[in-house]
C-alpha cells in the first residue's frame, strides 16, 4: 500500500469519525425548539410527546404570573406567545435577567407533564436591552 | 466634533474607493509613482479614521449626550476608564474601532514588509482597503456612531453592569485585534494569487502576522472565558454559546494553518490547502462578526438585532465567491512539488492534525448553525447545546492532544523503527505512569483520565526535546546547563517557542479535565447557619452565612452577602458575593440587577459563591456554591501560551525564523535534508 493510500484511509477515518460523531450527537442531544403554538400542535398530533420528549420553548413570560418560593427555591410562571399559554414550574436559581419586568423573553427547557404544566430543567432569560439600550425618550 | 467625525468618515470612504479602484484595475503595474500613491492612500485612509476615532472619544469624554451613541453607553457617574472603553462597548463604536484598527494594521503591513515583496504591496493595499471601505459603508449607511439625537438627555443610559469589568475593557479589543489582523494574511494570500507569485514568499511575509492574530485571538478567547467565569455567575467559563463558538472557529483554522505552512516551507506540499485555510479563516472571522451583530442566532453575548447583519452577510458572500473563484483560476499553478512518502512521517502527523482542526471547526460551525439549518430543511427548529459539542469535540480534542505529542517527535519524510523507538519510549512511559497514578488515586472519569495521561505523554515529549537539545549543546560547546538551555532557546526561538505553546495547550487540557470533577450545591441559609461541602481533592469546606449588608456606592446599590469559610477546620477567610442594582446620577435604576460572584481561587480548586437573592427582604440568603477544580491553571496556561507565542515571533532567532527567503518568484527551494534532525 502506498503512503498516499494509507493517508487517504486515515483521512477517511477522521472525516467519517467526525461525521459519525456529529450525526450521532445531533440525534442524541438535539432538542426541539418550539413556540407554545407549535408545542400545542405537536402534542395534539403525537400524544407520546407528553412526558417523553424533551424540548425548549421560546416565549414571553405573562406579566404578573411569576410566583417565587425562595425557601423551596422554586419558581412558577406562565409563558405565552400571544396564542397559547403554558404554566411552567422550575426548581433552581434563575438568572439575573429573569426579572419581574414586563416583556421578558425566556427559553424554557424541559418536558410537558400530563397536567399540562411544563417541568423545566433550565430557564434562560434574554432581555432585549441586554447590551444595546434604547435611551428613554 | 461629530461634524468633523462625519467628514472624516466620508473622506476615508472616498480615499478608500480610489485606492481599491486603482489597485484592482492593475494600472499601477510598471508605474512606480502610481503604486506609491496606492500605498500612500492606505495611510491617508488611516489618518481619516484616526481623526474620526478621536472625535468619538472627545464626544464620550465630554459627555456630549446629544450624540446617540454617547447617551446610549455612558452616564455622568460612569468611571472614566469605562467611558474610554465605551468606544467599543456598542455596535456603532465597535465598527469604528474595527475600521481604524484594520487601517492601522494595513499601514503597518505596508511599512514593515521588506522591500523584496514590493510587487505584492499594491495588491495588499487594495484588499485591506476594500475591507476598510466595507466597514466605513456600514457606518455611514446603517450604524453611524456620530448620529445626533433630536434632543439632549440630561444623563446617559450608562454602561451595562456586566461590561463594567476590567476583563471587558481588554477582552473585546483583544478579540477584535485577532479578528481584524486576520485580514492582513488574507490580503497577502489574495495578493499572491493575483500576482501569480505563488512561491513561499507570501508565507514568509505573513508569518509574524499570522502569529500575531493567532495570539490575539487566543488571548481574547481566554480573557472571554475569564470574564464569563467571574461575571456571568453560572459557574463555568465556556458554554458553547454561538458567540463563543464564533471566536473559536477562526482560531481553529488559523492553528491548522500555522502547522500546515511548515509543510509547505519544508516540503512544497499543501499549497492549495494553505490558501484555502487562510481564505476560510478570514471568512470565519467575518462570519463571527455577522453572528455577533445580526441576532440571527440567539446568544447571551450578542448585540441586539439590527439590519447591520445583512451587510455582513452580503460581504461574506461576495468575499467568499471572489476569493474561491480566484483560487480556482490559479489551481494548476499550485501543484505540490513532492508526494507524501510515508504515513509514519511528520508530514502525515501534520496532515492529520489539520484534518482534526478543520473537523472540529466544522462540527462547531454545524452545531452553531443547526437551529437555522434544521428549520430550513425540516421546518422544525432543533437546537443542540453543550452536550452535543462536548460529545463531538472531546474525543477529537483528545486525538489532537495525542498528535501534539507525536508531531514534534516523528521524523520528516519517513520515520524508521529506530527513530520511533528512540523518540517515543520516554514520553509514552510518562503517559502510562500518569494513568497508573491517577487510577491509584481513585480518579474514574474516562475522558478526564485520557486527557491527563495524554497530557503526561505530551509533557514527556516536551521535556525530552529540551533535555536532548541542552545535552547536545553541552557536548558541542562545553557549556553549563543553564547557559546551554538559554542559548538553545534563544537560537531556535521558533521551535522552542512552539514547544512552550504546546506546554500551554496541555495545561489548558488539564484545566478542562478538572471540570469533570466539579461539585455544586444550593442552599438557603439564615444568618449563622452553615453547610459543609467536600471537594474532589478531599478537603472539607464549612460555609457559614454571616449576613447581608446594603450600601450605596458610585453608580450602584449593593446587597452584599458574606460567607465565612473554614477549610478542613481551619479559618480560610470571608467571601463576599453581591447583588448590584446600577443607577444613573438621578438614582433611577438602569439595567436589571447583576451578580458579583465571590471566588476564592487556589492551585487545586476554586470556591465559587453566588448570592442568588434574599428571602423576602430578610437576611436569609439563597446561595449556590461551586467547587471548580484546576480553574486557576487555565489562566496560568494563558500566560504560558502568550509567552511561548511571543518567544516564537521575537525578532532574530535561528535559521528557521529567517528561512529560505532568497527564493525568487516562481522558484521553489525545498529543504530536503532539513527534517533529518
Amino acid at each position: 500500500m502506498k503512503a498516499g493510500h494509507k493517508f487517504l484511509l486515515g483521512a477517511a477515518l477522521i472525516v467519517g469519525g467526525v461525521g459519525f460523531l456529529i450525526a450521532e450527537g445531533v440525534k442524541e442531544t438535539g432538542v426541539y425548539f418550539l413556540t407554545p403554538t407549535e408545542l400545542a400542535a405537536k402534542t395534539a398530533s403525537d400524544p407520546t410527546f407528553v412526558e417523553n420528549v424533551g424540548f425548549k420553548v421560546g416565549a414571553k413570560v405573562v406579566p404578573g404570573s411569576i410566583r417565587r418560593d425562595q425557601d423551596a427555591r422554586t419558581i412558577d410562571f406562565v409563558v405565552s406567545d400571544g396564542v397559547k399559554r403554558y404554566p411552567v414550574t422550575y426548581r433552581g436559581l434563575v438568572p439575573d435577567t429573569f426579572t419581574d419586568a414586563n416583556d421578558i423573553e425566556v427559553v424554557v427547557e424541559g418536558r410537558l407533564g400530563r397536567d399540562g404544566i411544563i417541568r423545566a430543567t433550565d430557564v434562560l432569560a434574554k432581555c432585549g436591552s441586554r447590551y444595546e439600550a434604547v435611551p428613554e425618550a | 466634533m461629530t461634524l468633523l467625525g462625519q467628514f472624516a468618515l466620508w473622506a476615508a470612504l472616498l480615499l478608500g474607493l480610489w485606492c481599491v479602484a486603482i489597485s484592482f484595475s492593475g494600472r499601477w503595474q510598471g508605474r512606480p509613482e502610481l503604486s506609491a500613491t496606492v500605498v500612500r492612500s492606505v495611510y491617508a485612509v488611516c489618518g481619516a479614521l484616526v481623526v474620526a476615532s478621536i472625535s468619538l472619544w472627545v464626544g464620550l469624554i465630554n459627555h456630549d449626550f446629544n450624540i446617540e451613541y454617547v447617551a446610549a453607553y455612558t452616564s455622568r457617574n460612569l468611571p472614566s476608564y469605562y467611558t474610554f472603553s465605551a468606544f467599543w462597548a456598542g455596535q456603532k463604536g465597535s465598527l469604528l474601532f474595527w475600521a481604524v484598527v484594520l487601517s492601522l494594521f494595513a499601514s503597518a503591513a505596508q511599512l514593515l514588509t521588506p522591500r523584496r515583496y514590493a510587487d505584492l504591496m499594491p495588491h495588499v493595499a487594495g484588499v485591506t482597503t476594500a475591507v476598510v471601505v466595507f466597514f466605513v459603508c456600514v457606518m455611514l449607511f446603517a450604524a453611524n456612531p456620530f448620529e445626533r439625537l433630536g434632543f439632549t438627555p440630561a444623563d446617559g443610559r450608562g454602561l451595562n453592569p456586566q461590561l463594567q469589568n476590567v476583563g471587558m475593557v481588554i477582552h473585546p479589543p483583544m478579540l477584535y485585534l485577532g479578528y481584524i489582523s486576520i485580514t492582513i494574511p488574507f490580503a497577502f494570500a489574495v495578493a499572491a494569487l493575483l500576482s501569480r507569485r505563488l512561491d513561499t514568499g507570501w508565507i514568509h511575509a505573513i508569518r509574524k502576522w499570522t502569529l500575531v492574530s493567532w495570539l490575539f485571538l487566543a488571548v481574547g478567547i481566554t480573557l472571554g472565558m475569564w470574564w464569563a467565569y467571574v461575571e456571568l455567575g453560572w459557574g463555568g467559563y465556556w458554554a458553547w454559546d454561538p458567540v463563543e463558538n464564533a471566536s473559536l472557529l477562526p482560531w481553529l483554522t488559523m492553528t491548522a494553518f500555522l502547522h500546515s505552512v511548515m509543510i509547505q516551507e519544508k516540503r512544497g506540499m499543501l499549497k492549495r490547502w494553505n490558501l484555502g485555510l487562510i481564505v476560510g479563516t478570514f471568512l470565519l472571522s467575518i462570519f463571527g462578526t455577522f453572528i455577533t451583530r445580526s441576532g440571527v442566532i440567539a446568544s447571551v453575548h450578542s448585540f441586539t438585532q439590527s439590519n447591520v447583519g445583512y451587510f455582513f452577510l452580503g460581504f461574506l458572500a461576495v468575499a467568499g465567491v471572489l476569493s474561491f473563484t480566484l483560487l480556482y483560476t490559479r489551481w494548476p499553478a499550485l501543484e505540490a512539488e513532492v508526494r507524501l512518502e510515508s504515513i509514519l512521517s511528520r508530514e502525515a502527523a501534520f496532515l492529520f492534525n489539520n484534518l482534526l482542526f478543520v473537523g472540529i471547526a466544522f462540527s462547531v460551525l454545524w452545531g452553531t448553525l443547526f437551529p437555522i439549518l434544521s428549520e430550513l430543511v425540516r421546518g422544525t427548529k432543533i437546537t443542540v447545546g453543550p452536550p452535543f459539542f462536548n460529545r463531538v469535540n472531546v474525543p477529537l480534542g483528545l486525538l489532537l492532544l495525542a498528535l501534539t505529542g507525536v508531531g514534534p517527535l516523528i521524523a520528516w519524510r519517513k520515520a524508521s523503527a529506530a527513530n520511533l523507538k528512540r523518540q517515543f519510549i520516554g514520553p509514552v512511559s510518562t503517559g502510562v505512569v500518569t494513568l497508573a497514578v491517577l487510577l491509584a488515586l481513585g480518579a474514574r472519569d474516562f475522558y478526564a483520565l485520557m486527557a491527563l495521561s495524554l497530557a503526561g505523554f505530551v509533557a514527556g515529549t516536551i521535556v525530552q526535546e529540551f533535555y536532548r537539545g541542552v545535552r547536545a549543546r553541552r557536548r558541542m560547546h562545553a557549556e553549563s546547563a543553564p547557559v546551554a538551555f538559554g542559548r538553545l532557546v534563544a537560537r531556535n526561538r521558533r521551535r522552542y517557542g512552539g514547544y512552550v505553546v504546546h506546554l500551554a495547550v496541555l495545561i489548558y487540557f488539564v484545566a478542562f479535565s478538572g471540570m469533570a470533577f466539579r461539585r455544586e450545591m444550593e442552599a438557603t441559609l439564615k444568618p449563622g447557619e452553615s453547610v459543609e461541602l467536600a471537594s474532589p481533592f478531599g478537603h472539607t469546606y464549612r460555609l457559614t452565612h454571616m449576613g447581608i449588608s446594603q450600601y450605596e456606592t458610585l453608580n450602584r446599590i449593593v446587597s452584599a452577602a458574606t460567607v465565612s469559610v473554614t477549610k478542613d477546620g481551619k479559618p480560610a477567610g470571608l467571601i463576599i458575593s453581591e447583588k448590584r442594582q446600577h443607577v444613573d446620577s438621578f438614582k433611577r435604576p438602569t439595567f436589571e440587577p447583576s451578580t458579583e460572584v465571590g471566588i476564592r481561587s487556589g492551585l487545586q480548586e476554586d470556591l465559587y459563591i453566588v448570592f442568588a437573592g434574599s428571602v423576602q427582604g430578610t437576611e436569609e440568603a439563597v446561595y449556590r456554591f461551586n467547587i471548580n477544580p484546576l480553574v486557576w491553571w487555565l489562566w496560568f496556561g494563558g500566560f504560558v501560551l502568550a509567552f511561548g507565542a511571543v518567544l516564537t515571533m521575537w525578532p532574530g532567532g535561528g535559521p528557521l525564523a529567517t528561512g529560505p527567503t532568497r527564493a525568487q518568484a516562481g522558484y521553489e527551494v525545498t529543504l530536503v535534508g532539513a527534517g533529518a534532525k
